[in-house]
């Protein structure tokens, strides 16, 4: 490796990607987009729910339990029915999410201290949010009826839950990490991917291979300003996620910004890989987009939990680099990790990385076919 | 197997594309310091065969040596003797011109020291020391080909490979990008061109002339004019051309016109000549010259592809 060559490569790359303002642009402003796009859209928090009741004990306990309801600031009560009939018609219509029906018997029982039934019938349709509906409708509940029982019988189990890492279990906070993962898993194979394929496409590769340069020196050389571009990128989500979405970053930003750039390496090199095979730069592109959009989307953990996953897909998320990039940034940003409970993610991060720049290395012939 | 003053040694050369033969087992040898010509239409296997001697493609069959080394199995140390000029431009067209050299000296090593003077030397061969901060995209086709030989040769290569160098330039800067050839020459670099140009075909030392992947004819321009030209060319100067191709060609006399002037193909000289003189007089066009001339490669061309 000659780094008198490697640094021609870098240099004449840099200077390419400067005076094409479209692909500057695109390097610079899509993860800005991004971000800001699914930042603001994908929420998992679930509140305001449509709700309706149906009281037919119409006791002040009853209309207190609905009154808790509504302060709990989760639901909102849209309309009190009469009958099971218009119960159905809200939530055919879509216009319910929920409705909690109050038994006759509500007020009888709960003056003398015994159990009383509650019933809530959900949308199941959407069942993420008819879950964490239900949940909430648990609660409050359980907060009510305990308010009325006042001290007298004291729970065995008092269950004290106490939510580490995301007090506030603010759905933001572990999506904009993962998110920043996702964009940047898409991003760095993007930038490269159109490198090796545009000079053949323009027929600069056939002069390039004539000449002494070596594979990997072509390779690196091209990888080098595309990851400063990447780094940069990496720093603007970061700064955005911080001061924007005010995600707190617990961690150290050295080892963010460390890892980050081993993802890159890998990122990258896999773009360089899929050039390299492609050999036309909307191919490419296209490739590009597929293996690495969906699989980061959906198997990285960044919205569905592995573990959930049927055992093969999850062996399958093993491949997958921004699974650990997910970890990494999630780890670092809400739980302030130490590179001791990441060394996991980075050894294979890293595996990763070497594995597809030595591919690329091997796919790359100097030769015209 | 570097052989004393041989710079490209080639034995039954073959590649195929499939069915497609496109060069078909052809044997060269080219001493160093000489300009060797490559001649023949489009598609006749020239670029193939350029290729494979710059070890940017692997030949089907066959044996081949450029300074010595093996195409087969030694194509990068190849790389490090040769300048090669594809037939497409292939700079940068984005880059400005000084861009394109640095870049070309970072790739082949130019050592810092000598980084300035290769420079300038690239910029005065290509006439561009006044615009060397112009976008190359920007430049007139025979600057930017002066330019690609330039950025070729900015490490002094023993041997130097140029793929039809002047197709798409003008006249005048085909001659200039001739003299260039020329001097590197004298100056002992070893030049394998390839050309559909005919007229070319007399500024190389040495020719072959290749036709279907395969060479029909080899030798110096005079002895392919020689060897291959049993015929004779006349040159005659008439102010009707075109009656007197008529009346010629009605006599069953080969003609061409060449400009203002006509060139027939005649078995023999001697005896042609009264005869036209003949058959134009009694069409009452005026002769004013008949002259037997030595034919032009291209006469030489044509002759040899209608034999192949």
């Amino acid at each position: 490796m000659k780094l008198l060559r490697i640094n021609a490569i870098a240099k004449k790359e840099l200077i390419q990607i400067w005076r094409d303002p479209l692909s500057l642009a695109m390097a610079f402003m899509m993860p800005v987009i991004l971000l800001f796009l699914f930042g603001y859209a994908i929420t998992l928090d679930v509140n305001n729910l449509s709700t309706v009741v149906y009281d037919r004990d119409k006791s002040s306990y009853s209309r207190e339990l609905a009154a808790e309801l509504r302060e709990s600031g989760y639901f909102t009560v849209i309309g009190n029915v009469d009958s099971y009939r218009d119960i159905d018609r809200y939530l055919d219509s879509g216009k319910a999410q929920i409705a909690i029906s109050i038994p006759e018997d509500f007020s009888e029982n709960m003056k003398k201290g015994e159990d009383t039934g509650l019933q809530a019938i959900v949308d199941g349709s959407d069942s993420n949010t008819a879950t964490i509906a239900l949940g909430y409708l648990s609660a409050v509940s359980e907060l009510y009826s305990q308010r009325i029982k006042g001290s007298r019988i004291d729970p065995l189990i008092d269950t004290r839950v106490r939510v580490w890492y995301n007090a506030e279990l603010k759905s933001r906070n572990y999506i904009i990490p993962g998110l920043i993962a996702v964009i940047m898993a898409v991003i760095a194979a993007l930038l490269t991917s159109l490198t090796i394929a545009r000079e053949w496409e323009r027929g600069t590769m056939e002069q390039l291979i004539s000449t002494p340069v070596k594979t990997p020196e072509l390779i690196t050389g091209k990888l080098i300003p595309y990851f400063l571009i990447g780094f940069i990128d990496v720093a603007m989500s970061v700064l955005m996620a911080v001061f924007l979405f005010e995600v707190p970053l617990r961690g150290n930003v050295f080892l963010l910004m460390t890892l980050s750039s081993i993802f890159l390496f890998g990122g990258l090199s896999l773009g360089i890989l899929i050039s390299v095979a492609a050999k036309t730069q909307l191919v490419a592109s296209q490739i590009a987009m597929v293996v690495t959009f969906l699989p980061a989307f959906l198997l990285s953990g960044f919205m569905y939990s592995i573990s959930n996953m049927p055992k093969a897909l999850q062996l399958i998320t093993y491949i997958i680099p921004a699974r650990y990039f997910v970890s990494i940034l999630k780890g670092i940003f809400l739980k302030g990790s130490t590179l001791k409970f990441l060394i996991f993610e980075t050894l294979l991060l890293t595996a990763f990385g070497l594995v597809v720049f030595a591919l690329a290395n091997k796919k790359f012939k100097k030769k015209v076919m | 197997m570097k052989e004393n003053g041989i710079a490209v040694k080639v034995e039954g050369l073959t590649r195929t594309f499939g069915d497609f033969v496109a060069v078909d087992n052809i044997s060269l040898e080219i001493r160093e310091g000489e300009i060797f010509g490559f001649l023949g239409p489009n598609g006749a296997g020239k670029s193939t065969t350029i290729k494979m001697l710059c070890g940017l493609l692997l030949p089907t069959g066959g044996k081949g040596y450029v300074s010595g080394y093996d195409i087969m199995k030694e194509s990068e140390e190849i790389k490090k003797n040769i300048g090669y000029m594809s037939q497409k431009f292939s700079l940068y067209d984005d880059l400005k011109v000084e861009e394109n050299i640095h870049f070309f000296s970072g790739i082949y090593g130019v050592p810092a020291g000598k980084l300035k003077e290769r420079k300038e030397w690239a910029l005065e061969m290509a006439g561009l020391k006044d615009r060397r901060g112009a976008i190359t995209r920007t430049l007139p086709g025979g600057f930017k080909q002066r330019l690609a030989l330039g950025c070729a040769i900015l490490h002094e290569p023993p041997i130097l490979f140029l793929d039809e160098p002047t197709s798409g330039v003008d006249p005048i800067s085909r001659r200039n990008f001739w003299n260039l050839i020329y001097e590197m020459s004298r100056e002992g670099t070893t030049i394998f061109v390839t050309t559909h140009y005919m007229d070319e075909a007399d500024y190389c030392h040495r020719l072959a002339l290749i036709y279907r992947g395969r060479i029909i004819a080899e030798g110096t321009p005079n002895e392919l004019r020689q060897q291959y030209m049993k015929k004779d060319v006349l040159e005659i100067e008439v102010e009707k051309v075109v009656e007197a191709m008529d009346v010629m060609g009605k006599n069953n006399i080969e003609t061409a016109i060449f400009g203002s002037l006509l060139h027939a193909t005649v078995d023999n000289a001697e005896l042609a000549v009264p005869q036209i003189q003949g058959i134009l007089n009694e069409a009452n066009i005026t002769a004013n010259r008949i002259k037997k001339i030595s034919p032009s490669l291209e006469d030489v061309f044509v002759t040899l592809i209608e034999v192949a």
